[in-house]
């Protein structure tokens, strides 16, 4: 009992910092994103003080999450990355329609995820790690962890240096790289299906999700 | 209790064969055997998938018919401040065995604070009903035996999906008896009270996971190999004790706009952390605790 327990509690908490992940990164305007510590550290605090200031976010209005992700995250995301890398092998074999369409349903995907996080965002802090790289690196990890009652979840971010500004191209969530999490699972999808395979049953998973709120 | 130790031995035993790489004169076919459990040569993690798969079937109907009903009525008729209790005497439980684990992994700062938890929380909290711990700055900090053994450098091996049990992998699954030693039903000789205390403490875990398993439903393509997945990566991935410095808002406005050192961030970053620990402390909650209590009632 105690490991599906422990799994349980563990794979919530995934979903919770999943989403509350790519959160933390909306506030890009007013953010330094010349050191990849500091990026995050403005991105983490104007998300978790919008969140906390906004009803309809908390409530998990997927509509205007969206909407807020799109304004500030994204401009601090390479996704195409992000979804490549979750993709694998088979991404060059993807037209770039194809990859296109990828790139937007595991977006909506993860909005999804996102929604459901932010309605579980109360009284948390957020913790910054100290940095542990060196000023040449074009590739580091910047770690840090969401404190509230419980465990800590263990949140962090792999960042690339493109051009004079950092980049996310990943999320580490209680442990769990996220495109790490999705490769096995996509390419058993495109082993059986095919990647438009792949395509429609991400579609079909966030059409799903959208129609029945009327089930809750 | 007098079986525990024999248990460690032999573990530790077990473990140490399985373990370490250089299972020498134990002959290759042993040495095969094990790589195909312990994955060591980087093979695929899930020899058993089609077994396991069976399993999982079996797991997930027991939780549709009896588990996630009672959870939900749970949830539903017991009121929330009565769920919060319960939810954090598991919990203390839970600290203890946390603390001996973090000694064993030879994180003794972290130990103490977890014992410090566990004795704060038993006396001041009533017998860990109330989590006064975590206002004082003491923060939870689970570990668990599998973990233990993971620090000592054994890897997670195979996946396992156990009936009932749920999914595991081969470390977890030999450190599990030792779990158990720790589990909240000991505290019981009486048979029917362990059971009742053990039952407890299933239908509140999976209370706790009522909302979060809906969500998952939702952005797992595979469940199964979406559970097995997150599994192993957090399973073998480790925590450390570096110190964290609470991110408050005030510094949101400062940090960007100052005029930082643009060219030296690790030189900000560790002044920034030199002042953390205080702040860690004293600092959570009094940010931004206004309106708390609004969005759990939502649901």
């Amino acid at each position: 009992m105690t490991l599906m327990t422990s799994l349980r509690r563990r794979v919530f908490a995934v979903a919770t910092v999943a989403t509350l992940s790519l959160g933390f990164v909306h506030a890009a305007h007013a953010v330094d994103g010349s050191a990849p510590d500091q990026l995050i550290r403005g991105l983490s605090i104007e998300v978790l003080e919008t969140v906390k200031s906004d009803k309809d976010i908390q409530a998990g209005n997927i509509g205007k999450i969206i909407a807020l992700v799109d304004a500030k995250v994204m401009p601090h995301v390479n996704f195409q990355r992000m979804t490549a890398s979750a993709v694998g092998r088979f991404w060059r074999q993807a037209t770039p329609e194809q990859q296109g369409k990828l790139q937007a349903e595991f977006k909506t995907l993860l909005m999804r995820t996102y929604a459901g996080a932010l309605t579980q965002v109360k009284d948390q802090t957020i913790g910054l790690k100290p940095l542990r790289a060196q000023p040449t690196d074009t590739e580091v990890v910047v770690r840090t962890e969401i404190r509230g009652k419980g465990d800590a979840i263990q949140l962090d971010y792999r960042l690339e240096k493109a051009g004079a500004e950092w980049k996310i191209y990943d999320v580490n969530v209680l442990g769990i790289w996220l495109a790490d999490q999705y490769r096995n699972s996509f390419a058993q999808e495109i082993g059986a299906n095919g990647i438009d395979g792949l395509i429609k049953s991400l579609a079909d998973k966030n059409a799903k999700a959208s129609a029945p709120a009327a089930k809750s | 209790m007098r079986g525990w130790a024999r248990w460690l031995a032999l573990m530790t035993l077990a473990l140490g064969l399985a373990g370490c790489q250089t299972v020498k004169g134990v002959g290759t076919r042993i040495d095969r055997a094990l790589d195909k459990v312990m994955g060591s040569k980087g093979q695929r993690l899930d020899p058993w998938e089609s077994w396991n798969r069976k399993v999982f079937a079996f797991n997930e109907k027991l939780d549709q018919n009896v588990m996630k009903p009672v959870a939900t009525a749970y949830s539903d008729l017991v009121p929330s401040p009565v769920r919060t209790g319960i939810d954090n005497f598991f919990g203390n439980i839970g600290d203890a065995w946390s603390a001996v684990n973090l000694v064993l992994q030879g994180r003794f700062k972290a130990g103490v604070e977890q014992g410090m938890r566990f004795a704060v929380n038993s006396t001041l909290g009533f017998v860990g009903v109330l989590d006064i711990a975590t206002e004082a700055g003491l923060d939870k900090n689970s570990q668990d035996f599998g973990k233990t053994l993971g620090k000592w450098g054994m890897g997670t091996g195979a996946y396992v999906v156990w009936p009932f049990f749920g999914p595991s992998s081969v470390r977890d699954s030999l450190a599990l008896p030792v779990d158990w030693q720790a589990s909240p039903g000991v505290v019981f000789d009486d048979g029917s009270k362990k059971v009742a205390l053990t039952s407890l403490n299933l239908i509140n875990t999976r209370a706790n996971f009522l909302r979060a398993g809906e969500m998952l439903e939702g952005i797992a393509l595979d469940k199964y190999t979406f559970y097995r997945d997150a599994y192993l990566q957090r399973r073998g991935s480790f925590d450390d004790d570096d110190e964290v410095e609470v991110l408050v808002p005030g510094s949101a406005a400062s940090a960007p706009a100052e005029p930082a050192p643009a060219t030296a961030p690790a030189a900000s970053t560790a002044s920034a952390a030199a002042s953390a620990p205080e702040a860690a402390a004293s600092e959570p909650v009094a940010a931004v605790a206004a309106d708390a209590p609004a969005s759990a009632a939502s649901r």
